[in-house]
Formats: C-alpha cells, sequence, structure tokens
C-alpha cells in the first residue's frame, strides 16, 4: 500500500469511534448466531499474525464477562486448526478431543460438550474463527446448519476485515497525540457540520488544498 | 499393475500422434462390461494391492480403527525452498488425519495408508508446506491421495493446478474436500481432481454425482464416528469427513482394476453413484 493509499484509507476509516462500532457489529453476529442455534454460547476469535496468537474478540454467552481479550497461541486447540486448514469442523462430545486445548478452555470456565467452528476468510487471508458452543444436545447436526454457519462467518469475516482496516487508520493516525490525527478530526468536524457552515467549511478546505498543491 | 491395459508412460506407445499402425498398440481393455455395476466395480475387493496417502496432520499408527502405516513422513521446507520429507516420529498432531484413515480403513479394510504431514503444531507456512507434500505425495507413486483440506491463497494456486494436472497424467488420483463456503479455495476446484462434498445419508457407500460441479460427489459426512488421538474415537461431520469416503471407494476400484486412469476411474464412479447406476 502506498503512503497515499494509507492515508486515504486513514481518513476514510479513521474516525473516532470506528472501533467500538466494528465490535457492536461482532456482537450482534455471535448473538445472532447464537440464538439461530439454539446454542449456549457463541464468539470470534481473530488472529494477530505478529505473536501468532488467537484473541477472543466477541464473546456471547459463557465467559461474555470475561474472556474479550483473552489470547491463547493459534496453533492450540480446534479454533487453531479450523485456522489452519481454512475448513469449518463440528464435533460431538468435545471434552474427548485433544485439539480442544482443555487447559484453554478450563481458563474460561466453561468445557463445552459440542462445537461448531469455522474459519472467517477474506480474500486469501483466514482472520479467525467464528465458534459455535453447545448447540441443542438433542438435536442432529444437519448440513443446513453446516451452510448457516458458513455465511455467518463470511458475515463476520467481512466485518472483522473493517475492524482490522479501522485499526490499521488508527495506527497511521498515530493515535490520540498523531499527527495525521489532525486530519481525521477536521474530516469528521466538517462533516458534522450543517447547512452553510458545512459550505463554508468545504470552501475553506478546498482553499487549503489548492494552497498546498494537494 | 496387472496390465491388460495400456500404459501411456511406455515410451513404445504414441505420444503426441497416433500414426495408422499404432492403433493395434493402443487397444483397450477387452473386458470392459455393457453396464458398469458396483459388483463389476469393486465388488470382492478388500483395496489390497492399492496404495493410499493420507496428506494431513499425520495419522496415530496402532489405532484400533486405523491399524498399520505402509510410511509415515513430515514434510517441511529448506532454506531453499527445497522439499524435506523426515521419517515422521511424532504422529498425529491434531486427530483430524487419523480420522481420515480410519474412515479409509474401514471401507477398504486392506489396502496400505501412508502418511504425509503437512500441519505442524503452529499456524505459518501451511500453504507452501501443503505444496511441498502434494509434490511429494505425487512423486512417490501413490494410487490415491486424499486431501481434506485447502489453501485460499491465491499464489498457490497456479502451482497446484500444475501439481493437480501432473497427478492426473501419472495416474495419482487426487480426492479433495470441496468447501462449504463461499470462498475461492484450492485444489477442489480443478477438474483434474475429484471434490467432495458432503450428503446427510448414514450409509458409507453412498455417494452421489453431481450434475453441476465444481463440487463433483457427495459422500458421507454428517455425524461419522471416526478415530481420534490416544485410540479414543469421535463424532464428527463435515466435508473433511466426506472426502476420505471417496477416497476409500477410489482405492476399492482400483485394487480390482488397476489399469484405470483417473479419467477412467471418474468415470467408473460416476456410472456406480446412488443417484446413476449405483442405487439399484
Amino acid at each position: 500500500m502506498t503512503g497515499k493509499d494509507d492515508l486515504t484509507a486513514a481518513v476514510a476509516a479513521g474516525v473516532v469511534g470506528s472501533e467500538e462500532a466494528f465490535r457492536a457489529l461482532l456482537g450482534a453476529i455471535v448473538e445472532v448466531a447464537r440464538s439461530i442455534f439454539g446454542a449456549k454460547a457463541s464468539s470470534i476469535l481473530l488472529l494477530d499474525e505478529e505473536t501468532e496468537e488467537l484473541v477472543f474478540e466477541a464473546v456471547v454467552g459463557e465467559g461474555e464477562e470475561t474472556l474479550i481479550g483473552t489470547r491463547f497461541p493459534a496453533g492450540k486447540g480446534i479454533a487453531g486448526w479450523v485456522l489452519a486448514t481454512r475448513t469449518p469442523l463440528v464435533i460431538e462430545d468435545v471434552q474427548q478431543d485433544p485439539r480442544f486445548a482443555s487447559d484453554v478452555a478450563e481458563g474460561t470456565g466453561y468445557v463445552p460438550k459440542g462445537l461448531m467452528a469455522a474459519p472467517l476468510l477474506h480474500e486469501e487471508r483466514a482472520l479467525g474463527v467464528l465458534s459455535v458452543l453447545d448447540r441443542p444436545e438433542a438435536s442432529l447436526f444437519s448440513l443446513q446448519e453446516m451452510e448457516l454457519l458458513g455465511l455467518f462467518s463470511n458475515q463476520a469475516a467481512i466485518a472483522v476485515d473493517l475492524l482490522l482496516k479501522a485499526r490499521k487508520a488508527e495506527g497511521i493516525l498515530g493515535g490520540e497525540g498523531g499527527d495525521l490525527r489532525v486530519v481525521a478530526r477536521i474530516a469528521a468536524a466538517v462533516d458534522a457540520l450543517e447547512d452553510e457552515r458545512r459550505a463554508a467549511g468545504m470552501r475553506l478546505l478546498r482553499e487549503l488544498a489548492d494552497l498546498l498543491g494537494a | 499393475m496387472t496390465g491388460h491395459g495400456w500404459d501411456a508412460s511406455q515410451t513404445a506407445l504414441p505420444a503426441w500422434s497416433l500414426p495408422k499402425d499404432a492403433v493395434d498398440r493402443i487397444a483397450l481393455p477387452g473386458d470392459w462390461p455393457e453396464q458398469v455395476t458396483r459388483q463389476w466395480a469393486w465388488g470382492g475387493s478388500t483395496g489390497k494391492g492399492a496404495r493410499v496417502c493420507i496428506l494431513d496432520s499425520g495419522v496415530e499408527a496402532g489405532h484400533p480403527m486405523v491399524g498399520g502405516l505402509e510410511s509415515a513422513v513430515v514434510v517441511s521446507l529448506g532454506e531453499n525452498d527445497e522439499v524435506i520429507a523426515l521419517e515422521d516420529t511424532e504422529g498425529d498432531v491434531s486427530g483430524h488425519g487419523t480420522a481420515c484413515a480410519g474412515i479409509v480403513r474401514a471401507l477398504a479394510p486392506e489396502c496400505s495408508i501412508s502418511s504425509v504431514r503437512v500441519l505442524g503444531a503452529s499456524f505459518t507456512g501451511s500453504g507452501a508446506v501443503l505444496l511441498a507434500g502434494l509434490r511429494y505425495a505425487v512423486e512417490q507413486g501413490f494410487d490415491v491421495i486424499n486431501m481434506s483440506l485447502s489453501t485460499t491463497k491465491k499464489p498457490f494456486a497456479a502451482v497446484l493446478h500444475e501439481l493437480a494436472d501432473s497427478a492426473y497424467f501419472r495416474r495419482a488420483v487426487l480426492v479433495a474436500s470441496a468447501h462449504n463456503m463461499p470462498v475461492e479455495s484450492y485444489p477442489w476446484r480443478f477438474s483434474s481432481v475429484i471434490s467432495v462434498g458432503s450428503h446427510e445419508d448414514p450409509d458409507p457407500l453412498a455417494f452421489y454425482a453431481n450434475p453441476s460441479p465444481p463440487v463433483e460427489f457427495f459422500g458421507r459426512g454428517v455425524s461419522v464416528e471416526v478415530p481420534w488421538l490416544g485410540g479414543r474415537k469421535l463424532t464428527v461431520s463435515g466435508n473433511s469427513f466426506a472426502t476420505p469416503h471417496i477416497t476409500a471407494i477410489c482405492a476399492l476400484i482400483l485394487a480390482k482394476h488397476p489399469e484405470l486412469t483417473p479419467f477412467q476411474l471418474k468415470n467408473v464412479l460416476y456410472l456406480t453413484a446412488t443417484n446413476v447406476g449405483g442405487g439399484q
């Protein structure tokens, strides 16, 4: 990505509050996933490529109070396997499964009996994993559910991609005190103006652009 | 190969064109039946003689539902990207490869099973190692290579495509899991492989030909009891587990008819599919 592209992305996505908005979207996705499947819990794990860790970004149901931000190695557990193979998986009686890293599960205070997991794939990248824990025990798994899981994970992948872009923009802006952050603040301030004040603000920005030769 | 069929790898056979006096030399086997039935295709076959490779997370040798392995290697890439295949002393790092091997063993009890491990304990490098492992498996001359995994990395697609074609002409049948999500992944989309999705029928020998590919066949993929690490078993679902069902059926067919090319084998699969001629 060029510096200009970075700046464009930063200004477009780096408005204050976008992180919260995308987090809320992820929260809504896991809430709907849990509800549709009648499950006890659902979560979205995000891959931190630098540390090769999976991080809980959204959790609903068991563990929702404590899990956000919790990390574990990306090569560990069912989620790690789903991520590496880019393959969705459904396992019943998950406590028998050695891939279900029991120390991770016990650390959450909740060990599920069944689990559905699908990779969050965006373009050619695997961004994380969507998990749905403990569907009703009486219900038999069907391919329709697998398809539904795929649809949810696709939606979640788009939301995660937006969240990552917003974070990248934040990084480019250099956080609260960053030099370029003022650009985003001016853009947001002008955008919030109305009628004549907005028109005046836009005129001012165009003059500034001409002056800078932009 | 018992070899009443022709073998295109023999130099005596025509390669790029067919002179008139060479026509007799490529005569097809005389016992191709009027109607290809399951009885003709794999009746009486135990898979004996067919060599199956599980390209996956390794296989737990000696699991009661798997038995012994012909060989087990772990593949990695060297400093200059050369393929390094070492004897795998670790076995299965996840349980998934063992599950696939168990499904093959259940249907084709006497086939030979080898493990080529392309998954390690960590996440990175999986795409490049997958390619290296496939290249290694094709060179080893396995009859059927089970690939219950895929890669989404586009830079690997062209090389995978070449490898899949090379396997096809070397008579190594690639059986690959289709993706059930709306993403581009490989190699299952290539026409030189046999791609597999899931159906819900509990009959392990039920399989369906799909009239609208890219997914070509559906195998049993829901609530399958499989072996797992530590001699245990689990119930699992997914295209990953439909694929070894088709792999096993290919092994049964090739054990009985080793002369079949991947092209002919795919035809036999089609003709014996539950929704074509195999449902009788």
